[in-house]
Parts: C-alpha cells; structure tokens; sequence
C-alpha cells in the first residue's frame, strides 16, 4: 500500500477516536469545562500534561533544529524538560491547593487586585494566542505534504476537529482526547527512532544507540564521531562542539525553563487532579512522558543528519530518491547546481553549498531518508497531527476560560448564571479557532519565530509573580503588578526591537551583554523580581485575609472553601 | 493543626526545594552548560561525557529529582498527618460520566 493510502488510514482512524473520546466526555457544569471536575487520575493526567505539552514544535521541528545546530541544540532538550522540576517543585502542589479554576485567578486573588487580573488575562492571552497559530501551521504543513491536499483545507480539517471536541468536552474532552493523543505520538515518534537506531547501529533503544558504533553497512566507528567527522571534512561545525557563547545558552536555558512553568496551559493541567499528593504525582508521571520522546529526540537528531549526509552529499541529482523530488515541491528542500555538475554539493561553504534543507523535514522524512516501510512513514503524519491538535485545544481553552471566566465572571459581570458563563466559554472558542485557523491559513512570516519568544514573556511575567506569591508572604499588589508590567514590557520591547525596528544590530555585538532575544526572559525575569521587592519594600503589607489564603496553600489538605 | 507546626512543616518543605534545586542547577547549568567542555575531556563509550549530560543526562536527573521531591514530601506529610483521609474526597464516577 502507498504512503498516502495509510496516511489516510491512519488519520481517519485516530480522528475518529478523537471524536468518540469527545462524545463521550461532554462537559456539564463550568468545573468540567474548566478543569475537567477536578477528577482526574495522575496517570492520565501526566499523559495528557505531555500532550498538551509537546507541540508541533517538539515533534515536527526540534530534533531537526538539534541536527542543525549540534551541542548549542542542547537548550531546548534542558530548558523544556528542566522547567518541569522548577513546576513539580515550586508550582504544582501550591496552585493545586488554591484550588480554581485559571492562572488569572491566582494572580487576581492573591494579589486582591483586578488591575493583576486584568494584566495576567491580558499575558495568559497573547501568549497562549502566539503559541496556537504555530500549532495550526505546524497541522497545515503536514496535511499537505502527506496528503496532498492544500495547507487551507488542511488547516480547515484541523480546526473542525479541535473545535469538535473542545467546544463539546471542554477541559473533561480536551483531556481524554490528550491521553489518546499522547498515545498516538510517542508511538509515532518511537517506532521510526528504533527502526532507525536498529538499522544503522543494530541496537533497539535510540537512547543507546546514539552513543554506540555504527554498523558495517555505515561504515563502523562510533555515530558521534562519524559525525563530527563529516561535519568537519564539509566545513560545518564540529556536531558535538559548541558555537554559542556560554553565557548565551545559559540565558537561553533559563529563559525557556522559567517559561515553561510560567506557560498557562500547562499550569491549568494541574488543577484536574482531585489533590496536592495527586499533583506532585502528575507532575512526575508528566516528566517521564516528556522524557521518553526528549532523550530520544537528540539521537533522532544525530542519526538523521548522518543520513542526510550520506545520502546527498555529491550524489548524482537524478539518482536521488522518490522522498527527495516529493519534499522539492513543498520548497522544504531545494538545489540549485552552482557548478553545473549535475551532482549534489552538500558543504558548510554558502558560496559552494548546493542544498538547502528546511529543519521540519529531518523528522517528517527522516523514515523515508531511512527507507523505512510506507506505514511508518505514514505514521509520522498521524503522530505529528496529534501533537499539534493536542496542544492547540489545551491552548484554546486558556483563551476561553480567560474570556469568560476571568474577563467576564470575574471582572466584568459578576452576576451571570453557570448557564451563561458556559455559553460564553464556548463561544471564545469558537472565536478563537476561527482567528487561529485564519493566521494558520495565512501565517504571518515571523508566527514560527513569535512562538519561541512566548517562553521568554511567560518567564518575564507569570513565573515570578506565582512564585513569590506563594513563597513570599509579604509580596503585595503593588509590587507584583509593577514586577509583571516590568519584566513584560522589557522583554517584549528587548524582542521587538532587535527583531522588527533593528533588525541590522541582531548579532552578539548588538545584544546586551551578549544575549540573544531568546534569552532575554532570564533578564526580564530578574527584572520583573527585583522590581517587585523595591516596589513591595515601601508599600503597605498584603491585608490580613490574603495572608491567611498564602499560609492555606503551603499546607496539602482540602482545597480552600472562597 | 497548631502555627507552629505548620512553620516547621514549611520550613522543612523549603528545605527539600531548595536541596533539590540546588542538584537540579548544578547538573543542568553546571555539568551541561559552564563545565561541559571541561567535562567533554572524558569519554564513555560513544559519548563525551559533557555532551551527554547536556543532550540525555540532565533529562534523566530531572526525572529522578521530580521522584525523590514525591518521595521526600509524602513522608513529610505523614509525619505532620497531612493528607491522608484526603484522598477519599476524590470522586471516582465524576470522569466517567
């Protein structure tokens, strides 16, 4: 059977799962839709932390850009796993105790100020939004490439489904769904990785294998130093040697770890369970989820760019595989025969390199580079469609509990029934898969690069202020909201202007101290601290009674009665 | 349960944090990132052993990290019984309606 007919096999089927999943698991009540009733086993709700977690960014473009660019790759695998410690450690336990509903109405209750409710609506908001439009790209591109149709009808295919089950279930839909889809997308990573790891170094645990030799029909040697090997015969940098400066992968690491735990739609996970034990357990069941596709996801990285190497490198152009001229037509690969020879000249030299390769295709084609059989080919496709589902709806419903409940119940209009408030949550849904689809359909160009700098203002605005509202019993309004406005407008203006008004000093001499807009969030995290202890130091203490919610919620027991 | 105990209680869950924090910044941003190259001088097997930890390493200390702060903070909790007729309040039905 062709690539396409299972392709097409594989996607009816686990959409229809989807689907039953939602069917089964309507929402009733303002609880279920938004934390799913509080009933959710730690098991599944690790699943679903982890699929809501691992993006079309982690599946589709991770292990392609830790290909590219070697040992300096080493931020995103430390900086989106070691945010995880920082959440199970400092967050999880604390904001499962508080016991509502969203990031907004910690913020708004703990620092009793609608002014703090109004900000972290505003942050929940534009950064779940940024984060969405890649997920509907990330969709887009895998419907058309795997199933030829076009990137809108796919985005539209997308956006049906996620609306389905979201609209429907709510929290209770979109976290049953996520368990299905975790499912769906470690196998999918998995099986081509142990393929790969198998055929070329004969052992079946990537994790291993990316350490091991390689076998005869590779050559021999250990993969890693085979690598770095070619690299430098090529002229590209040496794979396990670094490029960055340290203090900028530092700052890098850091930006996307506090980020991490600053990200609403991964805190909100943690209000499902039904206690404090139950969310440090979840915590942990979500980190080994996370962990099984982020260990093998730098050998995936090494193995595919052996691959590539050898495949193209000063091959004929008219002898290259069926992959090669498919990927062409989606312009994710290109040669241009600089010299005339009708070979492919693969080298780190842009004067005399004839290939360019887009990083989405290391994972996407890896199977095919690596002639895997069609269905496992196929099901990357499936497991990259469930990744950026999974994610958009877990986003989309922050949008919508920030509408109608922070925005609207909470805010605005005190007095609406459950009924309404319901209502509302629904139609922000509907809203906001119809302006994701739109921007997904037609992305704007920096969309891709936005979402990276979603963590660095999470870390600059949410993570601080969470923090010390739990740790620091006399942080007051006051000092919260002028540390979140701080650390937000610095970092959004420190991105801003390198990437949009400046675009000329974007280099390690422009950047301040040498740090790189991605890693500005550190900064804006320390801003955002020290701004509110100044701020905080002469300014009235917190009232008796919040004082009283921060002593509650360091103590594990039953949720506070408000 | 009585103001002091619950300072104890704290101050005891602060210093679990803070250990494990403290391990948590030395394997990532110490061993993967400020002494990688120095840790790169030793090899095992296939791997130089600061690329290890920044690429593979770090990622299995976190898991165990986040596994012995459950550990740690269970025991915690029953010795200042905290928690335990708690899980009772769970209502199993409620997600499969």
């Amino acid at each position: 059977m062709s690539v396409q007919i299972w392709t097409f096999i594989f996607v009816f089927l686990t959409f229809g799962l989807y689907i039953g999943i939602a069917v089964w698991s309507r929402a009733g009540s303002t609880s279920d839709f938004y934390v799913a009733g509080g009933g959710v086993p730690p098991l599944a709700n690790g699943m679903a932390t982890a699929a809501d977690w691992m993006s079309a960014a982690s599946f589709i473009s991770m292990a392609g850009l830790i290909s590219f660019l070697g040992r300096d790759g080493t931020f995103y695998l430390m900086g989106w796993t070691g945010g995880y410690v920082l959440l199970a450690l400092l967050l999880a336990p604390y904001l499962r105790k508080f016991g509502k509903f969203t990031v907004p109405d910690f913020i708004g209750d703990r620092y009793y100020s609608r002014t703090a409710r109004l900000i972290a609506v505003f942050c929940a908001i534009s950064v779940s939004f940024v984060y969405v439009c890649g997920q509907m790209q990330g969709a887009g591109i895998v419907f058309s490439r795997f199933l030829e149709v076009d990137i809108t009808t796919g985005v539209i295919i997308g956006m049906a489904i996620v609306f389905f089950y979201a609209v429907l279930g709510g929290m209770k839909g979109i976290t049953y769904t996520q368990v299905a889809q975790y499912c769906v997308l470690i196998f999918a990573f998995m099986v081509p990785a142990i393929f790969i790891s198998i055929l070329m170094t004969g052992i079946p645990i990537p994790q291993i294998g990316f350490g091991a030799e390689l076998t005869e029909a590779y050559g021999g040697g250990y993969l890693l130093d085979r690598l770095d090997g070619m690299s430098q015969e090529l002229g590209f940098a040496v794979y396990t040697e670094g490029q960055r400066s340290t203090q900028d992968v530092f700052f890098i690491t850091a930006a996307l770890m506090f980020g991490t735990a600053g990200l609403p739609h991964v805190i909100i996970r943690f209000f499902t369970v039904p206690n404090v034990r139950d969310a440090r357990r979840s915590a942990g069941f979500a980190l080994i989820f996370i962990a099984i596709l982020y260990t093998t996801a730098p050998a995936v990285a090494a193995f595919a760019r052996t691959n590539l190497i050898n495949t193209v490198n000063n091959a004929e152009y008219t002898a290259m595989p069926e992959w090669f001229s498919k990927w062409e037509t989606t312009n994710l690969i290109s040669f241009n025969d600089k010299n005339g020879d009708g070979r492919i000249q693969y080298v780190g030299d842009p004067e005399t390199n004839e290939l360019e390769v887009n990083r989405d295709i290391m994972v996407l084609a890896n199977p095919e580079i690596a002639n895997l059989p069609n269905w496992v080919v196929a099901l990357v496709a499936a497991g990259a469609l469930a990744a950026a589902l999974s994610t958009a709806a877990g986003l989309l419903l922050v949008i919508s509990t920030s509408v109608a409940h922070d925005l609207m119940k909470r805010s605005f209009m005190p007095d609406i029934s459950e009924k309404r408030e319901l209502l509302y949550a629904r139609m922000a849904i509907f809203i906001a898969v119809l302006v994701a689809g739109y921007v997904g359909i037609n992305p704007p160009a920096y969309v891709a690069q936005v979402v990276a700098y979603a963590f660095g203002l999470a870390a600059a605005s949410f993570f601080p202020a969470i923090v010390l509202g739990i740790f620091q019993k006399s942080m007051n309004k006051q000092g919260a909201v002028a540390g979140m406005i701080a650390g937000f407008l610095f970092t959004a203006g420190y991105i801003i202007y390198f990437k949009s008004l400046n675009p000329a000093m974007d280099n390690s001499q422009g950047w301040l101290l040498g740090i790189s807009p991605e890693g500005i969030g550190t900064f804006g995290t320390l801003i955002n601290l020290a701004v509110a202890w100044l701020v905080a130091s002469f300014t009235p203490e917190p009232p008796e009674d919040v004082q009283a919610i921060v002593e509650e919620i360091r103590l594990p027991g039953e949720a506070i009665k408000h | 349960m009585s103001d002091t105990n619950a300072l104890e209680y704290w101050k005891s869950n602060i210093r679990i944090v803070l250990s494990l924090l403290g391990v948590w910044f030395f394997i990532s941003f110490g061993c993967g990132i400020l002494l990688v190259d120095t840790l790169d001088e030793i090899r095992i097997g296939g791997f130089k052993l600061g690329f290890w930890i920044a690429q593979q390493g770090a990622i299995f200390v976190f898991v165990i990290l986040v596994y012995v702060y459950i550990y740690l903070m269970d025991k915690l909790d029953d010795a200042y019984n905290l928690n335990r007729d708690e899980v009772k309040t769970a209502e199993p039905g409620e997600e499969a309606q």
